[in-house]
């Protein structure tokens, strides 16, 4: 097997320094009759031609966003990426190091660690931020266990807009751990919602997120005093992290945590996952952040140097009183994502979201241009939503026929519910061509 | 004219103690220093070429952005030249043996990659609809068949990002089934040994369990007696590490099963140690009812600095109604993902709630899936065999050089402790230092806890005899070294890497944990 | 004319009429090295005797301070939320942690006096 160094003269003379006879003497200590004799029922090795015929013929099955017109967000979202990017985090040294735990000789990913860091504090208009989360979703509740640690209370409070699969992941985590969530109902795009006057002397935090599920872009700083003025913490939630290159940052509207899904930024969609959590909070709650941070010092030479630091925050130091039970992270995820930031630079990424906040822009009046088509919202960045005459689920898999991929239906997410039955998710991003535009406008036509 | 060649080039070795010599740029030859990125901004300077839009009406309601964001602005070569500079001060598995402990870094085939590249997985949206993406759940569908073959249990859950991830998911299927019996408020206390990774009591106290530690005995493994003692009707589940984190085969593992179930309670393994039985021993045959599966140690998908990885976490029939949401079915019509609880129920599950949103870490599951179908059945025994055979082999060769707290054969790892330095005034940490300037990574140190100055090496299997012998020849050396009271390799050391021992002392009092324009240097509250 | 009593956790207790003021020992803070952080309670904040006072952090490791004796928390000593180092540099003295107005003189009473404490620790070499 081609990746075994060991041949079997080198295993004859191993055996005989350890002074066994065979191999399954080093395996005695297993119950005789859980040890298995012969080989498991699946098929035997394969040379790396066969593997790639076996996956290529899989992948081949998929229809990949880059080959047709590609409108979906919802949360990931398809942008251009570098081919520095995928370049350099393909470095041996990179790829396949360990996490920072010595740091004389992981220096080249804790100062990386501390640009992302930096990098994230300051799209988020927050203090600091840490070395990434598992993604959004998970980001987004650490936090409201962060928020309960802090406040010392145990009652989050979720807006109806957040992305409906967040909501489930916090639920879950909560609710394992007996503390109470109180989520609105969705409000539609375009109408506001109340979250103001449900929060109380119980709760410890408000989850909102902008751009919401919907589109909308949700001013925080009303909610963020009412929170405050009761005690209660606002985290912010931002699913496109290039909205903050054109919107105002959480961190300036009185946001006390920031999470968001990095994916935009130096990753690709990947079906989902790895992608990378970005956690951003006040300098005051540092100590209550949950995941690993790198931080500045110097060396025994005086020389400026990194390392991974308030670690008896986590669950190696701390065990069962950690943080969190937090880990991996995002670790190579964050490299592409500060790569590209780095690439991107201020004027970069700002014009990266004005050209994206245009696309959006193009499409939705196009697409309202459509007999029985209905744009949402009233404000948005780089996704909206629109109301279709007819089920929006059907309509998407026929769009698909057609070659273009329409975006996601609401009813996919938030199922059974009839008054988002016939709403669409539709992003457009750098990559869609006004010829992207004009088939997605022209099959939309046809299929309706 | 000795020591000349024809171009007049001298070719004598020159002179000796040139460490001294002061460079102008601070830069040692290859070892380049530095600086931040925000320190090479050169404003006007850009990494991409972007055009900028048509004029139009924004729609952004009133929250334009008025602010700058403080970026730099650094072309393409200079981002190149920064990170291919940073690459250089780090140590990796590609470059040499990473023997560090629990943690199984073993080499990373770049087959799997370029697999994961594929544009068929690679750049496909979770939310496509899902007859354009049969391919992709043809995948998770077969690596779900794979893990379920290996470790003989039923059910999988793919979506935990992560071991810990998926030790919490574990724990919560173990609780939706406890609710369903009507259990739940009566069985409050997990039982974990002492010698368990950090996360397994960090994962109970995140679900409000009591956390109650099991002691070892003097031969490393639960003690089952003790253990039994306190078993109970409060007791929800057993976490129990297998092969444990000192390395060792629990022998009374079926018994401990055995027991865990005849309480009523519910047995979770950790399976970060999966790369010493796979293919040998499945988990399902020792009366497993969760365990996960660390896709990045045994399944070879990369470290990557400390991420991503995934932690599928496989069930017993006992558990696998209550799996969480999303997950795959295969019908006649072809794949499909279950994503919502409607759908859930008319398959007859119960899914206890979503650990993720999406499906998981799709990108890994393709590396991971590749690494399988290399090796197949007979290479994946071969692996638990050869990271067994390698960690016997220095647990051997190193015996009676360093000390050893537990008799072997030992499992895919080998334990040590700080007995053989005793009186020699070098400590474990500096001994681990000094492998740095031999050209190591240090082994894990100080883990597990239950040995006093824990030294725990896992070579793995895609280590030669060759690199072997010389790790063995540098620790023998150096043991001897600590032993003869010549403390010069260790005190101080490294020497030889891009930073000396840093301060963790200042960065923990006063916390710098971001570049700042203005002041460098501001104390956390 | 104040009293001093120590704990097998390592803590101090020094009784100035019926306040308590709380340290870990120097052996306790050499154990440790270099004290990097400390969690201190609210003041007004009544402790049970095994109570959780306080945490001290070093880098590698986190301790809970357990509060020896019961009553109510009066003071805390900030100095140390600004300079943890205190804790290494003098811990029987500027290094304190808290001072507890005591429920239960008798509490006090039964620690460990200095004699009792020195032997304990040259007991664990």
């Amino acid at each position: 097997m081609r990746y075994l160094p060991l041949t079997d003269n080198d295993r004859r003379d191993m055996l005989g320094v350890i002074g066994a006879k065979s191999v399954d003497d080093l395996f005695r200590d297993v119950p005789e009759r859980a040890r298995r004799k012969g080989l498991v029922d699946l098929p035997k090795r394969m040379g790396e031609l066969e593997v790639e015929r076996a996956l290529g013929r899989m992948a081949g099955k998929n229809v990949a966003a880059g080959s047709v017109p590609f409108f979906c967000g919802a949360g990931a979202y398809r942008h251009h990426v570098p081919a520095t990017v995928d370049h350099l985090i393909q470095r041996s040294e990179f790829l396949t190091s360990y996490t920072p735990y010595q740091p004389e000789i992981t220096q080249g990913t804790l100062q990386y660690l501390f640009e992302f860091q930096t990098q994230v504090a300051m799209l988020t208009g927050m203090d600091v931020a840490n070395a990434s989360m598992y993604d959004g979703s998970t980001a987004c509740a650490e936090a409201v266990l962060m928020a309960h640690r802090v406040t010392k209370r145990k009652k989050a409070v979720l807006s109806g807009t957040l992305h409906p699969q967040y909501r489930s992941v916090v639920e879950n985590l909560c609710e394992a751990g007996g503390d109470p969530v109180e989520a609105l109902a969705p409000a539609l795009p375009g109408k506001t919602e109340d979250i103001i006057s449900r929060i109380d002397g119980e709760t410890s935090c408000v989850v909102v997120q902008s751009p919401s599920f919907f589109g909308d872009l949700i001013d925080l700083r009303a909610i963020a005093d009412a929170a405050h003025a009761r005690g209660a913490l606002l985290i912010a939630v931002v699913p496109e992290v290039v909205s903050l290159g054109l919107v105002t940052p959480p961190g300036d509207m009185g946001a006390d945590i920031v999470v968001g899904e990095g994916q935009s930024i130096g990753n690709g969609l990947n079906f989902g996952g790895p992608y990378v959590g970005l956690f951003a909070t006040r300098t005051k709650y540092v100590r209550q952040m949950p995941g690993r941070l790198c931080g500045e010092t110097v060396d025994a030479e005086g020389q400026r140097g990194f390392v991974l630091t308030l670690s008896t925050r986590e669950q190696h130091i701390r065990r069962e009183k950690a943080t969190s039970n937090i880990c991996t992270n995002s670790g190579l995820c964050s490299l592409a994502f500060t790569i590209h930031l780095s690439l991107l630079g201020e004027d970069g990424f700002k014009r990266l979201a004005r050209i994206n906040h245009a696309n959006a822009v193009k499409l939705a009046d196009g697409l309202a241009s459509v007999k029985g088509v209905e744009l949402l919202n009233k404000s948005f960045f780089n996704e909206f939503t629109i109301r279709l005459p007819k089920p929006a689920a059907a309509v998407i898999d026929a769009l698909a026929d057609k070659g273009v991929l329409g975006g996601v239906p609401v009813s996919r997410l938030i199922p059974g519910d009839a008054s988002v039955e016939n709403l669409v998710l539709v992003a457009s991003t750098e990559i869609n061509t006004d010829g992207d535009r004009a088939s997605y406008v022209d099959a939309l036509k046809e299929v309706l | 004219m000795s020591g000349m060649n024809k171009q007049g080039r001298s070719t004598t070795p020159g002179e000796a103690g040139t460490a001294s010599i002061e460079t102008y740029t601070g830069n040692r030859g290859l070892r380049l220093e530095e600086p931040l990125l925000f320190e090479l901004d050169n404003p006007g300077a850009c990494g991409v070429d972007l055009d900028e839009p048509d004029a139009f009406a924004p729609r952004l309601g009133a929250l334009e952005r008025k602010t700058r964001i403080g970026l730099p602005g650094v072309s393409e070569p200079d981002v190149m030249r920064h990170y291919v500079r940073l690459s250089r001060k780090n140590y990796s598995i590609d470059a040499g043996l990473y023997p560090l402990g629990s943690c199984t870094m073993k080499h990373n085939p770049r087959l799997n990659e370029k697999m994961a590249r594929l544009p068929g997985f690679g750049d496909v949206h979770p939310l496509q609809p899902q007859k354009t993406v049969q391919g992709a759940l043809e995948l998770m569908d077969t690596l779900a068949h794979w893990l379920k073959e290996l470790t003989g249990m039923p059910a999988v859950a793919l979506s935990p990002k992560a071991g810990a991830h998926g030790e919490l998911c574990g724990m919560m299927a173990i609780r939706a089934a406890l609710v369903a019996r009507g259990e739940a408020d009566k069985r409050t206390r997990i039982l974990v040994p002492e010698s368990a990774h950090g996360t397994n009591p960090a994962t109970a106290a995140l679900l409000q369990y009591k956390v109650d530690a099991i002691p070892a005995t003097a031969e490393g493994r639960v003690d089952l007696a003790a253990f039994k003692a306190k078993l109970g009707p409060d007791v929800a589940a057993i976490m129990l590490t297998n092969p444990n984190t000192c390395g060792l085969f629990e022998r009374d593992i079926i018994e401990i099963a055995d027991a865990v179930h005849a309480a009523g309670a519910y047995f979770y393994c950790d399976g970060a140690n999966f790369n010493a039985i796979v293919g040998r021993v499945r988990p399902g045959d020792l009366g497993i009812d969760a365990m996960h599966i660390n896709l990045h140690k045994t399944f070879s998908t990369p470290h990557g600095g400390g991420g991503p990885g995934a932690g599928p976490v496989v069930l017993s029939a006992a558990l696998a109604p209550f799996a969480p949401l999303p997950y795959v079915v295969h019908g006649k019509d072809g794949f499909r993902l279950v994503e919502t609880d409607g759908e859930a129920k008319a398959d007859g599950a119960r899914p206890f709630g979503r650990m993720v949103a999406f499906h998981g870490q799709m990108g890994m599951f393709v590396r991971a899936l590749a690494y399988m179908m290399s090796h197949g059945s007979d290479g994946l025994r071969q692996v638990a065999e050869d990271a067994v055979l390698n960690a016997n082999y220095i647990l051997a060769s190193l015996k009676d050089d360093l000390s050893a707290p537990f008799e072997g054969p030992c499992m895919h790892e080998a334990l040590f402790d700080d007995r053989f330095l005793k009186g020699t005034g070098v400590e474990t940490l500096d001994f681990a230092k000094a492998m740095i300037d031999e050209g190591y990574h240090p082994m894990t140190m100080y883990f597990p806890l239950v040995v006093h100055g824990a030294l725990l090496i896992e070579p793995t299997e895609t280590e030669s005899k060759r690199t072997l012998d010389q790790f063995i020849g540098t620790l023998k050396h150096l043991a001897a070294a600590a032993k003869g009271n010549d403390k010069s390799l260790f005190t101080g050391a490294p020497h030889f890497a891009p930073r000396r021992r840093l301060d963790e002392t200042l960065a923990a009092r006063s916390p710098v944990l971001r570049w700042q324009k203005e002041t460098p240097r501001e104390a956390a509250e | 004319m104040s009293e001093i009593r120590f704990t097998d956790q390592h803590e101090w207790v020094r009784l100035d009429g019926d306040v308590a003021t709380i340290g870990i020992t120097d052996y306790a803070q050499e154990q440790l090295g270099d004290v990097v952080y400390v969690e201190l309670p609210d003041v007004g904040k009544s402790v049970a005797a095994g109570d959780e006072a306080a945490v001290v952090e070093s880098v590698k490791a986190a301790s809970e301070v357990y509060s020896p004796v019961s009553g109510e928390v009066v003071a805390v000593n900030a100095d140390l939320e600004g300079a943890p180092g205190g804790v290494n540099e003098d811990a029987m003295g500027k290094g304190w942690f808290v001072k507890v107005r005591l429920a239960d003189k008798s509490e006090f009473a039964k620690l460990m006096d200095e004699d009792a404490y020195k032997s304990f620790v040259e007991g664990l070499a």
